[in-house]
């Protein structure tokens, strides 16, 4: 591949985990509350994939979507300001971190309820399908998604009737505390596609290179009219609490926090603080997916120390001018919301 | 261009005109294509205008529904047939939390142009997990408009106009409805589609009602008429919005108000209308508000039980003697 959409790639991973770990940070300050699911660690999956995809492709998402919203081309401010609830958020502060929508990036939401992309999605592929146009859908979920009834229900119609949709599985093996092992009988997510005759992939999900080739093939067959497609991306959230897993990419850091847990108070203790792994120790964990592009970069000669030291300057501004912009921002009114509400009213008097 | 049409025939019709005219108005659920619908909606269709624009789908109610969500999001104008409203509840999700939110929590970026028809309440002896009323539980959710024609001309405007509208709505029917006859006339100009209709002038009480049990107040209120009372008899027509100026201004006549629901009794649609209307007419009652209302018991199987447990026109004239001479 050639180097421009390499850096690219890379730019947006640095961007993602540079903004999450703002948020994190701004969260611990009380800028941001409510619920807040953080990607880090799974940056070559949302970064591989919407580089594959079209200006005009649709994307849904779930409620982990700030970095799918920031590389589909959101600006960090406007994701920043709503996660701060802020009028100029990408949701007019009415929706939150788990709702980032844009319209004008097809951006089509995130959803907080766990299996809600799968209609959404199979819906805008029947529109898609319908007016015969050269789009596709792009349906993000979690492996804890797929033991939901609308993922059957909508895989076997978007198969059934040839719609254009890519699911795309970010399998981080947990369903928030549950390893996959204890959540689902097959494991294997891709293999359940099989029962509905879609055609999947298992890939490294670390490894944003083979996410994006993956991505570019599985949306040539959909627009090729060959019907949905299917990636499971496996891949690890390097936050919260979580039993040890047996992938290589595990981080140190994980297991250290395994083995501190062994003692009660200090189970006790890390319930009650806010936990979040800071740039050391995440950078103590070894090969993730960020530092394995980088280091493909180096060896390439794609990209010398001093551009990789630039393009982290220009990102941490970028997402300094975010939270600034975020905190100088207005609140939503009332008068805001019942604006929205009504948004679809078209002048029409109800009574 | 009057015509004595059935229900069923009124929303056929309603849909043949919509489509005709728009071709992003589709129309999903189970056996709506090649059968023509559980109760004959949508017979003719599918020949007319195509698996894509009449699809029948499998049983999949949750996912069906929010499949019309977000088509509508992307500029259809879905129409969802759910057979009956007792497998709305697995579609809940679709309808609550994202037709009623999307428009809402995007800060008013997507138009939700969804229609979701099905219909509700007690029929004959179909037991008790298909004879449910569920209008209380939508009611209570901002963002969805709920309309319940009782008569075959409102079905026809009122489904015409959900249509039309960029608004998720839900078109409460009645399967006791569907096989009954009245006049339609499309030429005619529709109110708007929330307004409440006084389909009976009366000075003793009024009679605040929807759906199928317009019919039984319309006919109580004839033999009540026999007894020297006079009831003005309200169809709502909508409970989402209500239409509380033309209820408030028949109660500032008659200064009596009786509900009659096929809901139950406990926080039902009725508890609703009785507390708006008590809150804006207190001082003008006469007497305190009462409900017809089904009894707080799942649908028995029995026929017996089962037209005891919901409100018979007997049970209407009882309450209306008693409010009149309290």
């Amino acid at each position: 591949m050639e180097s421009d959409p390499l850096r690219k790639m890379l730019h947006d991973m640095l961007l993602a985990r540079a903004f999450e770990e703002r948020a994190a940070q701004e969260y611990a300050q009380g800028n941001i509350a409510g619920f807040l699911h953080l990607y880090p660690g799974e940056e070559a999956v949302g970064v591989g994939v919407l580089h594959a995809a079209e200006p005009a492709d649709y994307i849904v998402s779930t409620y982990r979507e700030h970095v799918h919203a920031l590389v589909r081309g959101v600006p960090a401010r406007v994701v920043m300001a709503e996660l701060f609830g802020r009028k100029t958020g990408c949701s007019g502060g009415l929706g939150g971190s788990m709702h980032l929508f844009d319209a004008g990036r097809r951006f089509m939401g995130g959803y907080a309820i766990v299996g809600e992309t799968f209609p959404i999605a199979t819906g805008i592929g029947y529109a898609i399908a319908m007016r015969e146009l050269p789009e596709a859908v792009i349906c993000f979920f979690g492996d804890g998604a797929v033991n939901q009834g609308t993922f059957h229900e909508s895989l076997n119609m978007a198969a059934l009737w040839k719609l254009p949709v890519l699911f795309v599985c970010e399998n981080n093996h947990y369903q928030i505390g549950t390893e996959i092992h204890r959540h689902s009988a097959v494991a294997e997510v891709y293999k359940r596609a099989a029962a509905y005759r879609i055609p999947a992939r298992r890939i490294d999900g670390m490894d944003v290179l083979a996410v994006h080739q993956a991505s570019v093939d599985a949306l040539q067959q959909i627009r090729a009219g060959n019907g949905p497609q299917f990636l499971e991306c496996e891949t690890y959230r390097f936050r919260g609490h979580s039993m040890a897993d047996p992938g290589s990419y595990r981080p140190k850091v994980e297991l250290q926090a395994f083995e501190e847990r062994e003692d009660p108070l200090k189970i006790a203790i890390a319930e009650t603080v806010v936990a979040y792994p800071d740039a050391e120790q995440i950078a103590a964990s070894g090969a993730n997916n960020i530092e394995r592009l980088k280091a493909h970069l180096n060896e390439g000669n794609h990209l010398s120390a001093e551009q990789l030291a630039g393009i982290e300057q220009e990102i941490t501004e970028q997402v300094e001018d975010a939270v600034c912009f975020a905190g100088d921002s207005p609140e939503p009114t009332l008068a805001d919301a019942q604006a929205a509400l009504d948004c679809n009213r078209q002048g029409e008097v109800l009574l | 261009m009057n015509d004595t049409v059935y229900y069923w025939q009124a929303l056929n019709r309603a849909l043949d005109a919509e489509m005709s005219v728009d071709e992003s108005v589709i129309v999903m659920g189970e056996d709506v294509g090649l059968y023509g619908g559980s109760y004959r909606v949508t017979e003719g269709l599918y020949a007319k205008y195509g698996e894509w624009r009449l699809r029948d789908t499998p049983i999949s109610e949750g996912s069906f529904t929010g499949l019309g969500v977000g088509a509508a999001m992307v500029g259809l104008r879905p129409v969802v047939e759910i057979m009956t409203i007792n497998f709305a509840l697995l579609a809940l999700d679709a309808i609550i939390n994202m037709a009623a939110k999307i428009p809402f929590m995007s800060g008013g970026q997507f138009p939700m142009p969804l229609v979701v028809r099905m219909p509700g309440g007690v029929a004959k002896q179909l037991a008790a997990q298909h004879s449910q009323r569920l209008e209380q539980t939508l009611m209570n959710v901002p963002g969805l408009r709920i309309a319940v024609p009782a008569t075959p001309q409102d079905a026809y405007w009122q489904l015409c106009q959900a249509i039309r509208s960029d608004e998720p709505i839900i078109l409460l029917e009645h399967e006791l409805l569907y096989f009954s006859k009245g006049s339609l006339d499309v030429t005619l100009e529709a109110p708007p589609m929330h307004r409440a209709q006084v389909h009976r002038q009366g000075d003793d009480l009024t009679i605040v009602t929807y759906s199928r049990m317009l019919d039984l107040s319309l006919r109580a209120a004839e033999q009540l008429a026999e007894k020297g009372i006079s009831a003005e008899v309200v169809d709502l027509r909508s409970l989402r919005p209500i239409d509380w100026d033309t209820c408030v201004a028949s109660l500032e006549k008659t200064h009596r108000l009786l509900v009659v629901e096929e809901d139950s009794r406990f926080a039902g649609a009725g508890a609703e209308i009785a507390a708006g209307l008590t809150e804006r007419c207190f001082y003008t009652l006469d007497a305190a508000p009462q409900r017809v209302a089904a009894l707080e018991i799942p649908t028995p199987f029995n026929a017996t039980l089962e037209a005891a447990s919901i409100p018979r026109i007997a049970d209407i004239i009882a309450a209306a003697e008693n409010l009149c001479t309290n």
